[in-house]
């Protein structure tokens, strides 16, 4: 089956633990996931959360309807690729001096990577944008030394005005139904 | 009104209908217990040997009631005790309330004496747990958890109150409990779709889950089965909802159901399952389960559609609603050819053997039948003499079956039985069935029973091992009885004597039959020891991950 990366936002209600219950539910239901990002929203009750795995559609369907058994998650929603906005942010710290310094220079203007730290020995790249851009320009980097680096997995959000997702169902008085006992 | 967090405590237990409660007493809930100290008249402490007995106990009054059980317990042991009850009843889709005291906030996170982070460690075992950090979010944090713990698909919360929120003072107050919630929405063409499945299908089956109790959807269901003439089975949560009596229900499914339930399953071309989550031990081969059927299953928890076996057609939402909107869509049917093929197939399936020398567990079980009338209360621990109660009781009550079905925890029946007890009263009939190995582990709670004079009759199956095991070592690890016979010496009678209860010693029937009639008549709580071989078995019996094709009847 299809294992293509899956990007999955969550609305959560931002309690103390909120996070650790879902990396706990990840571990427990033996789901692998590639990264998780949270971050604040508009609202300070509500955190945003981003988690990305690599899995066929059983597994995901699992992963959202678990996810949203959670008492502390709000809605759960699949992103779509083409019409969503996920970008990363990288940090490299590169091993350069003077030989290989306007290489290196080169392949971040490409790219668009900032320097923001330099030393005699050293560098360090900042880049932002889609995750197949990281990994493009690490790619690059393959014949250097890389000291460092940290990625810090993806975050997205739906193109367009804001839409509601599909919330869990609502709970309501339940009719007293004929008396079972036999 | 300002109360301290003991008071409000017990005034929002008070509030939420709370009359019964389970617990052990600690250093960190030493307020706690001094106000309900000054509640006595209004709910009634039940004070175990154990804080597990005391978890199971709760579970074990919610299932015979459907109300929510309530545990308190100190914190750190005292909490981690608490576990396994809490698991137990989360797997089986139980209400309860768990209440755990904690150190007070300025020691938490300092390793202090009896500390332990319970909401931690109970996260994946809860439907939700709170951890309570100021007297004043402690009331609607308490109503919170009531609610959630019976909304839609019910379980286990856990309130973790620190030492110095139930000493501190807040303003309280007062409000009506929540009542009873549920999704009451549903896909209306599912359910017509569902009932056309079911009017065209020539070989339907109905396979029903603990889900029917819960969602109170017995009623709805008994009557589509009766409208249509379909067959029933049933998992071990759900014996008891249809009633032995009912023509229609063929009995437990599964890796110790029939040879009939899971030919049936094998046969059908319909089946509609309700409130059921395919366990592996109905579904035992999940590829080959109800392989020639269409597939509708209706659950409240949509996280169970697809989880354990691809369904057909699904609907969301509460059973006894979804289930009252398709009974008007069922057209009667006869389903001669299809009851007949039943018929033909109960006639080959396996049936015990009586014996007069040595006491049988299905000669006892009917004898327990036979004496303690419909109206008794069936608990069970877990292994052999468990699926000897699920076959042969004769089960007619919906909530007379109390058993630990997805954890499948050995020492959930005492306390358990004495939960129930403590729910249906004292004049209640509650016959807990146990094995030699599940006993030990919580007989201790023979000094609850006493106490509180909860005249729960114990029935031991002693087969002088660990039967169920030993049966798989039987079968499949060449009698390699690996520590599953430990030579124990126990004298029940003795030690029911010193725990202050009457003991039975029994080796054949007659004997069995006096001292159960005599148990009944005292209505004390009692122990009644059944000499079985060591050597009886489980039968029939399908291996994991086999079908019905593998089933051994010897």
């Amino acid at each position: 089956m299809a294992q293509e990366r899956k990007t999955i936002g969550l609305m959560l209600k931002n309690n103390p633990g909120a996070l650790s219950r879902i990396s706990g539910l990840f571990c427990r239901r033996n789901f692998n996931i590639d990264s998780i990002t949270s971050s604040a929203t508009t609202d300070p009750a509500v955190t945003r959360v981003t988690i990305t795995i690599h899995d066929d559609e059983a597994v995901l369907r699992q992963v959202m309807l678990q996810t949203a058994r959670l008492e502390d998650v709000i809605e759960v929603f699949l992103l779509d690729p083409e019409n969503s906005l996920q970008r990363e942010l990288l940090l490299v710290k590169l091993a350069a001096n003077v030989s290989n310094r306007s290489a290196l220079r080169e392949i971040a203007a490409i790219y668009k990577a900032k320097i923001i730290d330099l030393t005699p020995e050293s560098m360090v790249f900042e880049l932002t944008g889609r995750p197949s851009k990281i990994d493009a320009f690490l790619a690059m980097l393959e014949g250097y030394t890389i000291l460092e680096m940290c990625r810090t997995g993806i975050t997205a959000m739906e193109r367009g005005p804001v839409r509601v997702h599909n919330r869990k169902p609502v709970e309501t008085l339940k009719p007293e139904p004929e008396l079972c006992e036999n | 009104m300002m109360l301290t967090g003991s008071e409000i405590f017990a005034e929002v237990l008070v509030e939420q209908g709370v009359t019964t409660m389970f617990g052990y007493p600690g250093g960190a809930v030493l307020n706690l217990y001094d106000a309900l100290y000054r509640y006595q008249d209004k709910i009634t402490h039940i004070m175990t040997a154990h804080e597990q007995g005391a978890a199971h106990a709760a579970d074990g009054y919610a299932r015979a009631t459907g109300k929510t059980g309530v545990v308190l317990a100190t914190s750190g042991p005292g909490a981690t005790n608490l576990v396994t009850g809490i698991a137990t009843a989360y797997m089986d889709s139980v209400p309860m309330v768990a209440f755990t005291g904690n150190v007070g906030t300025s020691l938490i996170g300092k390793d202090s004496f009896q500390e332990v982070y319970i909401a931690g460690i109970t996260m994946p075992i809860t439907k939700h747990n709170f951890v309570v950090r100021h007297v004043s979010e402690l009331a609607d944090t308490m109503r919170e958890a009531f609610r959630i713990a019976q909304a839609g698909r019910k379980g286990p919360v856990l309130v973790d109150i620190p030492k110095d929120v139930t000493s501190d003072k807040w303003e309280f107050t007062p409000a009506q409990p929540v009542p009873e919630t549920t999704v009451t929405s549903f896909d209306q063409e599912k359910a017509a779709l569902a009932a056309q499945w079911l009017n065209h299908a020539q070989r339907p089956l109905v396979f029903l889950g603990g889900g029917v109790r819960s969602s109170k959807g017995c009623h709805a269901l008994k009557a589509i089965i009766r409208k249509a003439n379909i067959p029933a089975t049933h998992t071990l949560m759900a014996a008891g909802v249809l009633g032995y009596e009912e023509p229609l229900n063929l009995g437990l499914l599964g890796m110790h159901g029939s040879y009939t339930t899971n030919k049936a399953m094998d046969e059908a071309d319909v089946v509609l399952a309700v409130g059921t989550r395919f366990s592996d031990r109905v579904a035992l081969n999940t590829a080959k389960f109800a392989k020639k059927a269409r597939i509708i299953q209706i659950d409240i928890d949509p996280s169970e559609v697809n989880k354990n076996v691809e369904v057909d057609l699904s609907l969301i939402g509460d059973a006894a609603i979804i289930l009252e909107a398709i009974l008007p869509h069922i057209q009667p049917a006869a389903h001669e050819e299809w009851l007949r093929d039943i018929q033909a197939w109960k006639s080959i399936d396996y049936h015990p053997v009586n014996h007069n020398d040595r006491l049988m567990p299905h000669q006892v079980i009917g004898e327990i039948c036979a004496q303690a009338g419909p109206d008794a209360v069936y608990v069970t621990d877990v292994g052999q003499h468990q699926m000897w109660a699920a076959q042969y009781l004769r089960h007619v009550k919906s909530r007379g079956f109390i058993t630990s079905g997805g954890l499948g925890t050995m020492g959930f029946g005492y306390g358990a039985a004495l939960g129930a007890q403590a729910a249906l009263g004292r004049d209640a009939t509650v016959v807990m069935l146990t094995g030699d190995g599940s006993f030990h582990m919580n007989l201790n709670e023979a000094c609850t029973a006493v106490s509180y004079d909860l005249p729960v009759i114990t029935v031991i199956f002693n087969n002088q091992v660990l039967g169920m095991v030993r049966q798989w070592q039987t079968a499949f690890y060449g009698k390699r009885y690996s520590s599953t016979d430990p030579h124990r010496k126990t004298d029940y009678v003795q030690l029911a004597k010193g725990f202050g209860l009457k003991g039975y010693h029994c080796e054949n029937l007659g004997q069995f039959q006096e001292a159960f009639a005599q148990a009944l008549k005292e209505h004390k709580p009692a122990w009644i020891e059944c000499v079985i071989d060591k050597d009886e078995k489980v039968l029939p019996m399908i291996p994991a991950g086999g079908t019905v094709e593998d089933l051994m009847m010897s």
